[in-house]
């Protein structure tokens, strides 16, 4: 098994690279998040918070610092493109009673990282309602113009969706070596994001469980590298 | 037959026996048996064919015979074993109990004895609990397992000896650190335990006899009595002459095979060792491609399925074949008939393995055991003929003990807590009496407990989360019955790299692979990652095809008539053992010594010394040379792969950092060989940078640290270490297909806990067992401190003699870890290739990629 590389690279040594979707730009971040320049609107999905901890609960001690270093991972890509607008596409919270263990000092980093900017909760499958006291504006999806953002990908969704929820990985083999990494993932009309949380697995995109989002001789996966993304055509990816 | 004074000591049922079997006890087991009446404690160091195992159950076994005349009232109840016989092995539990069975038998005694392996059927290890038999004959884990029920202490009541078989092949790995840990609990269960060790030759004896019996804080070590048995006839070891030419580098043997074909011809039954399992895989094939007289040969490596062992076993033990090609798995001491010959295929690397292994041929003391070693290239003749000399003179070069790892201690801390509630202070007391950790002090045994209960990190949050908790009493307890059944579940510390099972599936037709064969064994997934639908590979001694992956298992089909890819799974890679390295530079010094090589390889190091250097046994020897664009650098440390290749990493960091555009190295168990862009030779010359700075040993310090935060074998071990103290729970076959998003891989939590936390105790044991293990950084200091200021250079125009066969494995070998970015580089590039011979506009957006 490959796995990732530790993920926290040195901000400055980033480089994005380009995706166009329904007429709109975006860049994609080898972070996992995506930007939307037009809006100033960052766009992160599956942040997981206290993943840690919810193993902690069934006896599983994984270190507690899942959460801090997601915040750190999203400080990092906030003070990059210093977006007017925030996006978290859902799963932020890995299980209902996640904010009730979220210590104090990350939730007011949380609250110093919304600080002058808009912030969108969208609702997942493991945060159906993000409690009061979070700040921000929970929706179930945002729609801005052709640009539809939702958690789950919808069945036969018109062009222009941005989900999450999949965790989307790819694996690629060159000369004998095999390597797997997150991705974002699209055929050329709807993308899905990588899960940005630190604690965060990833499902293979030749998975069947993309077969109805982006069919495979469409697909395009672009790598998250050290410090950028790798399009690498669906042909060449490789199931686990 | 004569009467030995002692002899009056042994009961009339058993010296009548002997007598019938035309035998006379042997003095070794005589004086084991008056030792251990005494309630001694012993270590018996005995070689192969020395009847050691009776002599280990002797005690036993007319303790046992005595008893039985007073008890055995109907209706009494069960009680507890009377001896534990544990051996690393299944295979060799199941092995001693079929041969015990025998004399007991013979002899009428009224004796129970059972095995009880991760085999044993659920319903007759619930039986064995309700009513055990006298003997029981099971494996460390086992122990563990017995260990943490509830009633282990009435259990283990009537226990007076515990028999721990192959004693050396666990002293100095993790098994015996919990092995350990566990008799330490015995003898709290049983305050008068006798322990009897039977081992193989060692290098230190007193290691041995330490571990067997209870040490005392601040005393000087407590040591258990040692009965040592001379050996026996001297082996007849030969290295094979063959008139084919030894090549330079490779480690098949091909060219010596029809010679080991017509040795196994010549006996009734060789066993071949060899180092790996895709050796032995291949030599297998290739046995069979020239086996015109069709004998019956077989293979037996630890990735084949158990019942296909077994009935290699069975064979054996019947007589019915003529040779076995096997690895480690047949190491220990099972004794399988009548073995005449033992090959060794590739070098040994380590003086003590070889004796082993050469013990196994014929079991009778008083005969020579024959032996044959067949080099694979020609740094292979020299250590062959390096531990040739050593087994003669008797050399052993076992490693030396260490102290006991900390994630065992972690898992046996929760085991004792299922078991029953402990205090501090009785258990810390209890560890420490185990040798291993003996010097564990009482802050480290605090934070494993914290470790235990809640993880242990800084953070506190995980206090109401805890595993086992203090109650009013200050005893620690299991918080419930769940986290009793997680301990059970990953009892242990054999973490293997998972594994896919492979399964043999019809051919595919019309697209669809035929569900269910046999299954044929595991292999590595990392290895079946490699393939693609329709690699051939060799497994189980055939050529198979990969069909496809399917819910944790690998289909396969067979293909004949195929040139397959050859496994490279990891099975069984031993580095040189610093003994032999050490005989290997002192020959390679000393040109009288060449007398006994192989003409072809006496012509190669003649000709090195003509047109280069040669290594000295105090210096390093480093070689210089262009070649096809590029310059390479040589070493020849001898100090085995392992250490060559933290060696490697280093030596290129540095060179990176100074501008020397390193591309990359590839290490044998010899030498090692980095290449560049710029010219490595003219560097060292002109003192930019000189060896002497290069090869510091202050490469030991922040290099060594920042290579280790991003390296491949650290999280490899910190894996292991995650998995045997219980922060993350063992893979399931097929548990883990579905589990993709929901488990967290090590390597994640090893970046998170490294940020966030580099004094865990966890991280503390993955250093540990990285400087021991994968990483031999002891043995690299030791080698950088013994060169200083003692480098010579030797700068050519071309490759020279001594350096061909490092270069040959380049290319072989593949670099890992080094280049993940440029292999994303590779794929994106093809992509963008693809982009520009496209037309449209899907392909419009890649073309801005830089």
């Amino acid at each position: 098994m490959l796995h990732d590389a530790a993920r926290r690279a040195d901000p400055e040594m980033m480089t994005d690279g380009p995706l166009s979707l329904a007429d709109a730009a975006f860049r994609l971040h080898p972070s996992g998040a995506l930007f939307w320049p037009e809006e100033q609107a960052l766009v992160v999905a599956d942040l997981h918070f206290e993943k840690g901890s919810s193993f902690a609960r069934h006896g599983v001690m994984l270190p507690p610092y899942d959460t801090a270093v997601t915040l750190d991972l999203l400080a990092d890509v906030i003070a990059f493109y210093r977006p007017k607008i925030v996006v978290a596409l859902g799963d932020s919270f890995h299980d209902r009673a996640a904010p009730d263990r979220l210590p104090e000092p990350y939730r007011e980093r949380l609250a110093a990282l919304q600080a002058g900017r808009e912030w969108i909760w969208i609702a997942g499958n493991h945060d159906p309602d993000v409690p009061e006291g979070f700040g921000g504006d929970v929706y179930a999806e945002v729609a801005c113009g052709d640009i539809v953002f939702r958690h789950e990908p919808a069945l036969g969704a018109h062009p222009g969706e941005i989900a999450g929820h999949l965790h989307p990985a790819a694996r690629i083999r060159v000369r004998g070596r095999s390597l797997r990494r997150r991705c974002f993932v699209t055929d050329g009309t709807r993308l899905v994001l990588p899960a940005f949380g630190v604690y965060t697995g990833g499902l293979n995109v030749c998975d069947r469980a993309f077969e109805p989002v982006v069919p495979r001789h469409l697909m395009a996966a672009h790598l998250l590298g050290r410090d950028r993304v790798y399009a690498v055509a669906g042909c060449d990816l490789h199931p686990d | 037959m004569n009467a030995d004074p002692l002899e009056p000591d042994l009961p009339e049922v058993f010296r009548r026996w002997f007598e019938t079997r035309g035998w006379q006890p042997r003095a070794h087991q005589l004086d084991l048996l008056a030792r251990a009446r005494a309630g001694r404690s012993v270590l018996l160091i005995a070689p192969t064919g020395a009847g050691k195992t009776l002599a280990g159950f002797l005690p036993s076994l007319t303790d046992l015979a005595a008893a039985a005349a007073m008890r055995k009232k109907p209706g009494a109840p069960a009680r507890g074993p009377h001896t534990l016989y544990i051996s690393p092995l299944k295979a060799l539990a199941v092995d001693i109990a079929r041969n015990l069975e025998a004399p007991v038998a013979e002899m009428g005694l009224p004796i129970t004895l059972e095995t009880r392996t991760g085999d044993t059927p659920q319903h007759k290890r619930r039986r064995q609990t309700l009513s055990p038999p006298d003997i029981l004959l099971t494996t460390p884990e086992q122990v563990s397992l017995l260990l943490a029920y509830r009633d282990a202490r009435r259990f283990f009541a009537n226990l007076s000896t515990v028999i721990v078989d192959e004693l050396h092949a666990l002293t100095t790995v993790k098994r015996g650190d919990l092995l350990s840990l566990g008799i330490a609990r015995l003898r709290a269960h049983s305050p008068d335990l006798r322990t009897i060790g039977l081992s193989a030759t060692v290098a230190a004896p007193d290691d041995l006899r330490a571990w067997l019996v209870a040490q005392q804080a601040g005393a000087p070590p407590q040591l258990a009595d040692l009965i040592e048995v001379a050996g026996g006839a001297k082996p007849d070891i030969e290295i094979l002459k063959s008139d084919e030419r030894i090549p330079w580098a490779g480690h098949s043997a091909r060219y010596a095979l029809p010679d080991v074909y017509r040795a196994v011809k010549a006996h009734g039954m060789a066993l071949i060792f060899v180092n790996t399992r895709s050796q032995a895989e291949a030599v297998f094939q290739e046995l069979w491609r020239i086996n015109e007289d069709g004998l019956p040969i077989a293979l037996h490596h630890g990735s084949l399925d158990v019942g296909r062992r077994r009935k290699v076993e069975e064979a054996m033990t019947a007589g019915a074949l003529r040779a076995v090609v096997c690895t480690s798995t047949l190491d220990l001491g099972i004794d399988w008939g009548d073995v005449d010959l033992v090959v060794h295929v590739g070098a040994p690397k380590g003086a003590s393995r070889l004796a082993q292994r050469i013990g196994r041929a014929n079991h009778r003391l008083d005969e020579p055991s024959k032996a044959l070693l067949v080099p694979a290239n020609r740094f292979e003749v020299l250590e062959c003929q390096a531990a040739l000399d050593a087994n003669y003179v008797g050399a052993q070069d076992t490693p030396a003990a260490r102290p006991g790892a900390l994630d065992v201690l972690a898992q046996h801390v929760l085991g004792m807590a299922v078991a029953a509630p402990f205090s501090d202070e009785a258990l810390y007391h209890e560890v420490t009496s185990a040798a291993p950790y003996a010097g564990l002090d009482r802050a480290t045994f605090s934070r494993v407990v914290d470790f235990v209960a809640t993880g242990g990190y800084a953070l506190g949050t995980y206090e109401r989360f805890a595993r086992i908790r203090r109650t009013r009493e200050g005893l620690w307890r299991v918080a419930n019955p769940k986290v009793a059944q997680q301990y059970r579940l990953n009892v242990g510390t054999i973490v293997e790299a998972p594994m896919l099972k492979v399964r043999l599936s019809s051919r595919k037709r019309g697209g669809t692979i035929g569900r269910g064969g046999r299954v044929l064994g595991e292999i590595e997934e990392a290895f079946i990652e490699s393939l693609s639908p329709g690699d051939t590979f060799l497994f189980a001694g055939e050529v198979l095809r990969f069909e496809a992956l399917r819910e944790a298992e690998a289909l396969v089909s067979r293909a004949t008539a195929e040139t397959p890819k050859i496994p490279a799974y990891a099975g069984g890679k031993f580095p040189l053992s610093t003994y032999l390295a050490d005989s290997v530079r002192a020959m390679l010094a000393d040109p009288d010594a060449w007398e006994r090589l192989p003409e072809a390889v006496r012509d190669w190091l003649l000709l090195q010394r003509d047109t280069s250097l040669l290594p000295r046994r105090d210096s390093l020897l480093v070689e210089t040379f262009p070649r096809a664009g590029r310059f390479y650098m040589v070493a020849y440390p001898f100090e085995g792969r392992l250490a060559h290749q933290t060696l490697g990493m280093l030596l290129t960091r540095r060179l990176e950092r100074i501008g020397a555009r390193p591309l990359g190295f590839v290490a044998s168990d010899y030498a090692l060989s980095v290449w560049a862009l710029s010219d490595l030779g003219a560097r060292f010359k002109a003192g930019r940078p000189s060896l002497d700075e290069l090869f510091d040993e202050d490469m030991l310090g922040d290099d060594l640290e920042a290579w280790m935060a991003e390296s491949y074998l650290l999280k490899r071990t910190f894996r292991a270490c995650a998995v045997i103290a219980g922060l993350i729970e063992r893979r399931f076959p097929g548990k883990e297909k579905s589990g993709r998003q929901v488990t967290v891989s090590s390597d994640l939590i090893y970046d998170v806990l490294r940020s966030h936390e580099p004094d865990h105790i966890l991280l503390q044991a993955t250093w540990a067992d990285a400087a021991r293990g994968l990483l031999d950084i002891h043995r690299l200091g030791e080698l950088l401190s013994r060169i200083k200021g003692r480098i010579m250079l030797s700068d050519s125009d071309r490759v020279t003699p001594l350096a061909m066969p490092v270069m040959l494995e380049i290319g072989r070998e593949s670099i890992s870890g080094a280049a993940d970015e440029a292999l994303l580089m590779e794929a994106a590039a093809s992509l963008e290739r693809e982009a520009l011979t496209r037309d449209g506009t899907e392909g419009e957006a890649e073309r801005d990629a830089p």
